[in-house]
């Protein structure tokens, strides 16, 4: 182990579902301020993976420390863990449909959770201008007061990233934020996600290789097979490995 | 669902008009003598079955949790108030006893010490709201604590509510088994049995309806509402976006528990009598139809709901006695299909039902192809 403190620890985690094993012998650090990439086959546990560190499911066994050992991720509940300042964008766009732009991200806004301040609490001018700034930064500054269930698929992406940005969340995790966009789309939505990493530290999961080469210029991938980590390292050295190859991107072109 | 220009504009005068028509109007009528005694004591019950109708769209409508059981916290406040009630018969009763009638026929001698302290109404009125209540935050607690929802809850409450019919229709539980509580004399000091002061309970619920909704559309308006909402439609998302939904789901069961309780509480004086068939599952299901009916997720339509189907109950239930429960089945039936937002919801369906048509008719005129073939 390394002496530098990570943000992220998992170590010797293990998940099985009616004795399929999703997640095997799983060891994953993550420093502060990275944007790290994580691909692999379906199946490979990517999900599972952050259903485990966003306490939607508990593991069979292993260990999950935040921020160089502060936290143990596995006692909290997902609004302790949502707390901390980890915070997900599912794979499905999921936004509050009924709700307009801006009370998506008013809900989603940094600060108290609690009922009476959700009651009595007041949006402060410096609230309002954040909001602002997020509808700049995710393009949806004329939409702000439609309901989100009526945006585009990829508007709706775009949301819940703003969502993630609302909270200030010291970690993003980003699951397949490229699903369903069109290219232009895509691009944008990487550059977003590479304007954001420093200031945030971001785990994006991705199966489309054109994204991941985008957004992983200059951090690592991790390549995931069969719930444990095949290889870690810079997005050139993880294409040309000969078990990624023939795991992964070997199968996929096969098909192709 | 989203209110045309118009309506929303003519909105607020109409709810203002029918606050004071309620409030003020209403009882104004019947001191001048245009309004029998009568109505105006059903229009109380009525009106009672609104608040309790409002409280089960906070959080069926506004929440998504179908609560069966509403019924329970309604007569639990109306028991409650019965209590003190029955102690203030004195001795006026059948058996001319300081003990309530039913005490003396099962053989007491002695008032029992849980009864002691309700001969003071403000003891009283405080248990209206801390019974229901804390069985509400007991019960919820436990509830959605082990993540228990949607239909299992709606059962759970169901269940709950029959439980307790079946102890209170126990005679040992010394609450007036499957008779109940009645006969009352005076509330306050004011006769029960005279138009007066029935007329200041009509004021009394008629401001308390007012002023539970307007309280609950003050909650459904705050930040509160927009996650209670977030609650109904998708609560994974409320807790990882950092909030414990248990406890607001929780906050929203107490807070309807207690508005339905005050509202029993003034429907036993009004009424008259109160006994464990009012905690059925039966009335709790009768008054989930009242909230659909009327439109749910619209705090008006529940009252709506609530007073015109029991308007229609005491009109149907005498004029054809045999084909009241047809009446109300049928209506419930066709509110389903046909208006899927309830009766509140007509004025917006049929506002897009005109726009379709003009457009459709905008639509032929302008088309060329339609006026060559007609001949």
């Amino acid at each position: 182990m390394s002496a530098k403190p990570f943000l992220l620890a998992a170590e010797g985690l293990n998940k099985s579902f009616d004795g399929y094993q999703a997640i095997n012998d799983l060891n994953f650090y993550l420093d502060e301020g990275e944007l790290r990439t994580v691909i692999g086959p379906n199946g490979a546990g990517k999900t599972t993976f952050l259903d485990l560190i966003t306490g939607r499911t508990a593991p069979d066994r292993g260990t999950l420390m935040w921020d160089d050992g502060k936290h143990d991720l596995l006692k909290l509940s997902e609004y302790q863990i949502y707390r901390l300042g980890i915070g997900r964008k599912f794979q499905t766009p999921t936004v509050y449909n009924d709700h307009s732009v801006t009370e998506n991200l008013v809900l989603s806004l940094a600060g108290s959770r609690g009922i009476w301040h959700s009651l009595f609490g007041k949006i402060s001018p410096l609230q309002r201008d954040r909001i602002a700034e997020i509808l700049d930064i995710i393009k949806l500054t004329s939409h702000a007061q439609r309901k989100a269930g009526t945006l585009a698929h990829g508007q709706k992406q775009w949301l819940e990233i703003g969502m993630l940005l609302a909270q200030e969340a010291r970690l993003l995790l980003v699951d397949e934020p490229a699903a369903g966009m069109t290219d232009e789309e895509t691009h944008r939505t990487g550059e977003l996600l590479l304007s954001l990493a420093g200031k945030h530290t971001i785990v994006v999961i991705e199966h489309d290789m054109t994204f991941v080469r985008q957004i992983a210029r200059n951090g690592k991938v991790t390549v995931l097979h069969q719930g444990h980590v095949l290889c870690e390292g810079a997005v050139d050295q993880v294409q040309n490995d000969e078990r990624v190859i023939e795991v992964y991107l070997g199968r996929k072109s096969k098909a192709a | 669902m989203t209110p045309n220009p118009i309506s929303s504009r003519i909105h607020g005068p109409i709810l203002i008009v029918s606050a004071i028509f309620l409030v003020v109007v209403m009882p104004c009528l019947n001191s001048c003598g245009l309004i029998a005694d009568f109505t105006l004591n059903l229009w109380g019950k009525y009106l009672c079955y609104g608040i309790m109708a409002v409280a089960i769209d906070l959080l069926w409508g506004f929440t998504g949790l179908l609560c069966l059981g509403q019924a329970l916290f309604f007569s639990l406040g109306g028991y409650m108030m019965g209590m003190h009630l029955m102690l203030m018969i004195g001795k006026l009763g059948q058996y001319k006893s300081d003990l309530p009638d039913f005490m003396v026929f099962l053989g007491h001698t002695t008032l029992p010490g849980f009864w002691q302290a309700f001969y003071s109404f403000p003891f009283a009125l405080a248990m209206v709201f801390l019974v229901p209540g804390l069985l509400a935050l007991v019960f919820g607690y436990l509830a959605f604590r082990s993540r228990i929802k949607g239909v299992y809850f709606s059962i759970l409450t169901q269940a709950l509510t029959y439980g307790a019919a079946l102890l209170f229709f126990r005679n040992d539980l010394l609450m007036g088994g499957n008779n109940g509580f009645t006969d009352f004399r005076t509330l306050l000091g004011s006769d029960l049995r005279i138009a007066s002061t029935q007329r200041i309970l009509y004021i009394c619920t008629a401001l308390l309806l007012v002023a539970v909704v307007a309280g609950c559309k003050w909650l459904t308006k705050s930040r509160f509402g927009l996650i209670q909402r977030a609650i109904r439609d998708s609560e994974n998302r409320v807790l990882f976006s950092g909030y414990a939904t248990a406890n607001f789901k929780l906050f929203i069961f107490v807070t309807s528990a207690m508005i339905a309780a005050t509202a029993g509480a003034l429907y036993v004086p009004q009424v008259g009598i109160i006994n464990p068939s009012e905690m059925t599952p039966e009335k709790s299901l009768e008054a989930v139809v009242w909230v659909a009916l009327g439109g749910r997720g619209s705090l008006y339509g529940p009252v709506i709901g609530a007073v015109s189907v029991n308007a229609l109950k005491s009109w149907a239930s005498r004029a054809y006695p045999d084909l009241w429960l047809i009446i109300l089945g049928g209506s419930f039936v066709l509110v389903v299909m046909f208006m899927p937002n309830g009766i509140i919801g007509i004025p917006a369906q049929f506002a897009a039902w005109t726009a379709r048509r003009r457009n459709r008719d905008a639509a032929t005129a302008a088309s060329p192809a339609n006026r060559v073939t007609d001949p």
